[in-house]
């Protein structure tokens, strides 16, 4: 038996404006994917996100460049309030998306019964682990990619995808949640607002910046999470990367602030047979995209090619202007 | 933690900031606004994606020059007044950087997030209306250059020419200074 040659790894890039689209797909994005300018997406903020008119033109824009189209549509729909979650799925499969990317079971269910030609894909947001959960959606509802929490190593990633029936997806490059997406609380404690469920963690209208003497002092709702020096970089105003004061001292107990970059780790991800690496960065600029885009799609055009990965620094445009494998690696064991 | 590496950003000379400090602010503010008023026009889903329905007042604050702007967003439009940096008035929000990282937020050239990171941007107040005016700006596309050579008409379109060779060579010494620094700060 010959063995069948592995197909590129698909590029997949975010999108937080049309402007933005343009961008990726100009930098080499395979993918992109956007969501409507309400809080059925997990980027929620202020200035950013489509009108259906704009998310129209953007599904045109991206076909006519040989890309694809994703709208997210994954938070979790209110309860006894479907309405609004209902119609982006319908409004995603009018426009012609590539796929959607859901995470919410009845939406999910509703998808599949009401746009069968629509092509689902399982957000992280599902936090699906392993091959059973995924494969549950995979039977249930014909998903056909399952993006991957950022909690896996990539032997467990591989060991996934083996047994998995439908393709996956994983995190390249970011912000990096250190809780389980979809499940995190964190932020709804401190603002009552929720990232799974109104798509904002650490909602701008909580947060708040004072300067004191250069010392930078960021809060989230009623709690100080972080205060640094004039030399320090800074991170988002995040719980999970705030310093905590403990029996132990004081410092970052979750995660310092810091981006996840896996180039370094691309051959072993195409290896472990994922489908596709996935940008985080929705609440992004331009610049941004422009960079982090380039340069991961010379990264993986080096990988086809067997030639040596480029690995200009993308640091200076981190949080924290510090970069991790993550758990992929997880070399705190 | 490592200490922060500051961006590639061109800061204007203290020297130069002291000379315009007497200079009024009129001529300024009527450029300005004759600029913002072109960039409206051209850009027109701007102001819809601001959300510009709550009168917001947003402080434009470079810190090597002498001046601040003020933008008011509200009813569907914005507006621009230009302030005497030691007597700024009371605002909903304040965006601090070197004058030509702002501009480059406006022109797509700097990520605001990466200048926040490295301490090289400070905000302060009223965060919904600055990652608003953040995003909407990064939408809009716009060229500063092109835009202020329109705002001038057909005799400017040449010194826009030089001045993106100008701002394309700074960027480039400064890219290499910037990597040096990092390095040094690894």
């Amino acid at each position: 038996m010959t063995a069948t040659k592995r197909r590129p790894l698909e590029l997949v890039c975010p999108a937080g404006t049309p402007s933005a689209l343009r961008t990726a797909i100009e930098a080499g994005a395979d993918a992109v994917y956007c969501g409507f300018r309400d809080e059925t997406n997990a980027r929620n903020f202020p200035g950013l996100n489509f009108s259906r008119e704009e998310m129209g033109a953007a599904v045109a824009y991206a076909r006519s460049r040989g890309a694809k189209l994703l709208i997210a549509i994954n938070t979790y729909a209110r309860a006894g309030d479907p309405g609004p979650w209902r119609h982006a799925v319908d409004d995603a499969a009018a426009l012609g998306a590539h796929a959607v990317i859901l995470a919410d079971l009845g939406l999910l269910d509703y998808a599949a019964k009401h746009h069968s030609n629509l092509r689902l894909h399982l957000s992280v947001q599902a936090a699906a682990a392993s091959a059973d959960a995924i494969n549950f959606y995979v039977d249930t509802f014909g998903v056909k990619r399952a993006v991957l929490p950022r909690v896996l190593t990539i032997d467990e990633i591989a060991a996934v995808t083996r047994h998995a029936r439908c393709e996956t997806e994983t995190f390249a490059f970011g912000g990096l949640c250190v809780m389980t997406e979809g499940r995190c609380s964190l932020s709804s404690y401190a603002t009552g607002k929720s990232p799974n469920m109104n798509g904002v963690c650490s909602p701008a209208s909580h947060v708040s910046y004072r300067n004191d003497d250069g010392t930078l002092v960021s809060r989230l709702g009623d709690f100080t999470i972080d205060r640094s020096a004039p030399d320090q970089p800074v991170g988002y105003p995040t719980l999970c990367k705030g310093r905590f004061k403990t029996a132990i001292g004081e410092g970052h107990l979750f995660e310092e602030p810091v981006s996840l970059d896996v180039r370094t780790l691309l051959p072993a991800l195409a290896a472990a047979g994922v489908t596709a690496i996935k940008i985080e960065g929705r609440q992004r600029s331009r610049a941004y995209i422009k960079a982090v885009v380039s340069a991961f799609r010379r990264s993986v055009d080096a990988l086809e090619t067997a030639g040596p990965l480029p690995l200009d620094s993308l640091a200076p445009l981190t949080e924290g202007q510090n970069v991790t494998g993550g758990a992929y690696e997880k070399t705190w064991r | 933690m490592a200490s922060a590496a500051s961006q590639r950003i061109v800061r204007v000379p203290s020297a130069v900031a002291r000379l315009l400090d007497p200079l009024p602010v009129a001529p300024l503010e009527i450029a300005l606004r004759h600029l913002l008023a072109g960039i409206l026009a051209r850009h027109p889903a701007l102001v819809d994606r601001i959300g510009a329905d709550k009168p917001r007042r947003i402080a434009i604050a470079p810190t090597d020059v002498p001046f601040v702007i003020v933008l008011q967003t509200g009813n569907a439009s914005i507006a621009l007044k230009i302030e005497r940096a030691r007597s700024l008035p009371s605002v909903d929000a304040t965006i601090s950087g070197p004058l030509f990282a702002l501009m480059g937020l406006v022109d797509g050239a700097f990520d605001g997030d990466a200048l926040f990171f490295s301490r090289d941007l400070s905000i302060e107040g009223d965060m919904e209306a600055v990652l608003a005016l953040r995003n909407a700006i990064d939408d809009a596309d716009i060229d500063l250059l092109s835009e202020a050579a329109a705002s001038m008409g057909r005799p400017a379109v040449p010194l826009a020419l030089a001045g993106r060779r100008i701002a394309t060579a700074l960027a480039r010494i400064m890219g290499e200074s910037a990597a040096d620094r990092r390095e040094e700060a690894q």
